[in-house]
């Protein structure tokens, strides 16, 4: 099994412990990731406030360059895989748009035709690799661990490629063959604020605020998340919240750190050691 | 109680604003808008706006050009696309927020010093110069641009970062810079041949 994998700007930078987790996990199960050569930024949702053809150009240009090989394309970070799915989508569904944007993408010498399958790391190991496989590599399962597993906005919002947009499961099945608990947990597709908590602080922090006491409230150890940016917001704004509310204190880990530790990858290789909140509770027992 | 209430009248609609608000991506449906509030009620953020999603729907395409440019609520929209799924007649609200992002920044209408549309701004013009964004660099140069007092408010933050080795001050950049640029330059010349027709 093959894939090129699209890291994205913060699996290189803030969340590197998500690719550090996402290649020992695929490594482990034999399925081979090769980097898109030469990547550029997707954009985000920065740059489409700025300029809506360049930002379709931007994430043009990667798509351009995974479809030099016939693989599936895999993009862990959310926003990365929402706007490369909506470029898509965008180019396919407005003909003056794609116009431009093809135009554009060969004067640099890029042929693009739209035609790659742009992926979640969570689709991919739920309906390609599949959880018997899975569960068969479990070594050290993680009972009597509970988490609230957190898809945040952009995974299943606006398109609900893999999962349900209100109430997706496919985290849950995934902690589960890992021998975990997951609590009921309403809030998990509620935004995390994260793109906001940087530049207006009083309005960011109360969403993180609501999201990590809501999860310690059901009982978490944990949040599992999906997004390094829901990670980074969550986990570094904890010492500013426990100054306006109160002293929260809960791990924010990546689903594939748990998968990892499940497999019996260790913790440093995993980036757990790379929380702001200590993952101590996580690793209890192991 | 403050039960006053601002009166809108006709002479202040600017039909030209409407239309091109019409004519955005995502903005071909706006006309059906029934009102019905989904958007508000489901926004996280509709709290802190100084109008609520439904109500800028309804500025935006009667015409407020003023109140909708000049408004809070298009930057405190996250992109979180809980309005999109929700809304009974399929408006893409979310890309309504883009467009009048893009024409706020546009028309230099946004509040001074904000910093949302700052970061937007430089978060291009780094793409331009290395092609990926390094967000260390990102967030030093926009507190710099916007406030010293909030960048030392985030030291703590700073050091967590740099003690769990999340944290990188050499420019993240891609080998093949100048492709990227004959593209982003390809836009330009359409753009100026656009104009000048």
């Amino acid at each position: 099994m093959r894939y090129l994998y699209f890291p994205g700007c913060s699996l290189k930078g803030t969340g590197r412990a998500y690719e550090e987790s996402l290649l020992a996990v695929f490594g482990a199960l034999g399925v081979e990731l090769q980097e898109i050569d030469d990547w550029n930024c997707c954009g985000a949702t920065a740059y489409m406030s700025v300029d809506e053809t360049k930002s379709y150009a931007l994430a043009g240009r990667n798509l351009a360059l995974a479809e030099r090989e016939d693989l599936d394309v895999i993009a862990p970070c959310s926003a990365c895989y929402l706007v490369l799915n909506k470029t898509q989508k965008g180019l396919a569904e407005h003909p003056e748009l794609h116009r431009k944007v093809v135009k554009a993408l060969k004067a640099g010498g890029l042929d693009y035709k739209g035609t790659v399958r742009v992926r979640h790391p969570l689709d991919v190991l739920v309906n390609d690799v599949g959880l018997d496989k899975i569960a068969a590599l479990i070594k050290n399962p993680m009972k009597g661990h509970r988490f609230a597993t957190y898809y945040g906005c952009q995974i299943v919002r606006p398109y609900a490629t893999f999962d349900d947009q209100d109430d997706p499961m496919t985290m849950e099945k995934l902690l589960k063959a890992a021998g975990a608990e997951c609590v009921s947990y309403p809030l998990k597709t509620r935004c995390c604020g994260g793109s906001l908590t940087g530049t207006l602080p009083e309005v960011g922090l109360r969403l993180a605020y609501i999201l990590i006491k809501e999860a310690k409230k059901r009982g978490a150890e944990a949040i599992v998340t999906v997004c390094p940016l829901c990670q980074f917001n969550l986990d570094g704004t904890q010492g500013q919240i426990a100054k306006k509310y109160e002293r929260v204190d809960l791990p924010i880990v990546y689903f594939t750190q748990i998968l990892g530790l499940a497999m019996g990858i260790s913790a440093s290789e995993l980036g757990l050691t790379r929380g702001i909140i200590p993952a101590q509770a996580v690793l209890a027992g192991r | 109680m403050a039960l006053e209430q601002t009166i809108k009248y006709e002479a202040e609609r600017d039909r030209d604003f409407a239309r091109w608000v019409m004519d955005q991506s995502g903005g071909d449906n706006l006309r059906h808008c029934i009102q019905c509030g989904i958007c508000s009620a489901t926004c996280p953020l509709s709290l802190y706006m100084d109008y609520t999603p439904r109500r800028l729907i309804n500025l935006a395409r009667e015409g407020f050009k003023q109140e909708v440019l000049s408004s809070f609520t298009i930057w405190l929209c996250a992109s979180c696309y809980a309005c999109r799924v929700e809304c009974p007649k399929k408006i893409q609200v979310t890309d309504i927020m883009y467009a009048l992002k893009r024409r706020a920044i546009q028309d230099g209408v946004y509040p001074r010093r904000f910093p949302i549309p700052v970061l937007a701004r430089e978060f291009g013009r780094m793409i331009f110069l290395f092609g990926r964004v390094s967000e260390t660099l990102l967030v030093i140069d926009l507190f710099l641009r916007t406030s010293w007092f909030k960048f030392l408010s985030m030291t703590g933050l700073g050091m967590d970062l740099l003690r769990t080795g999340r944290m990188s001050f050499l420019p993240e950049r891609i080998q093949r810079r100048a492709e990227l640029r004959q593209v982003l330059d390809a836009l330009d010349a359409e753009e100026k041949k656009e104009a000048s027709r």
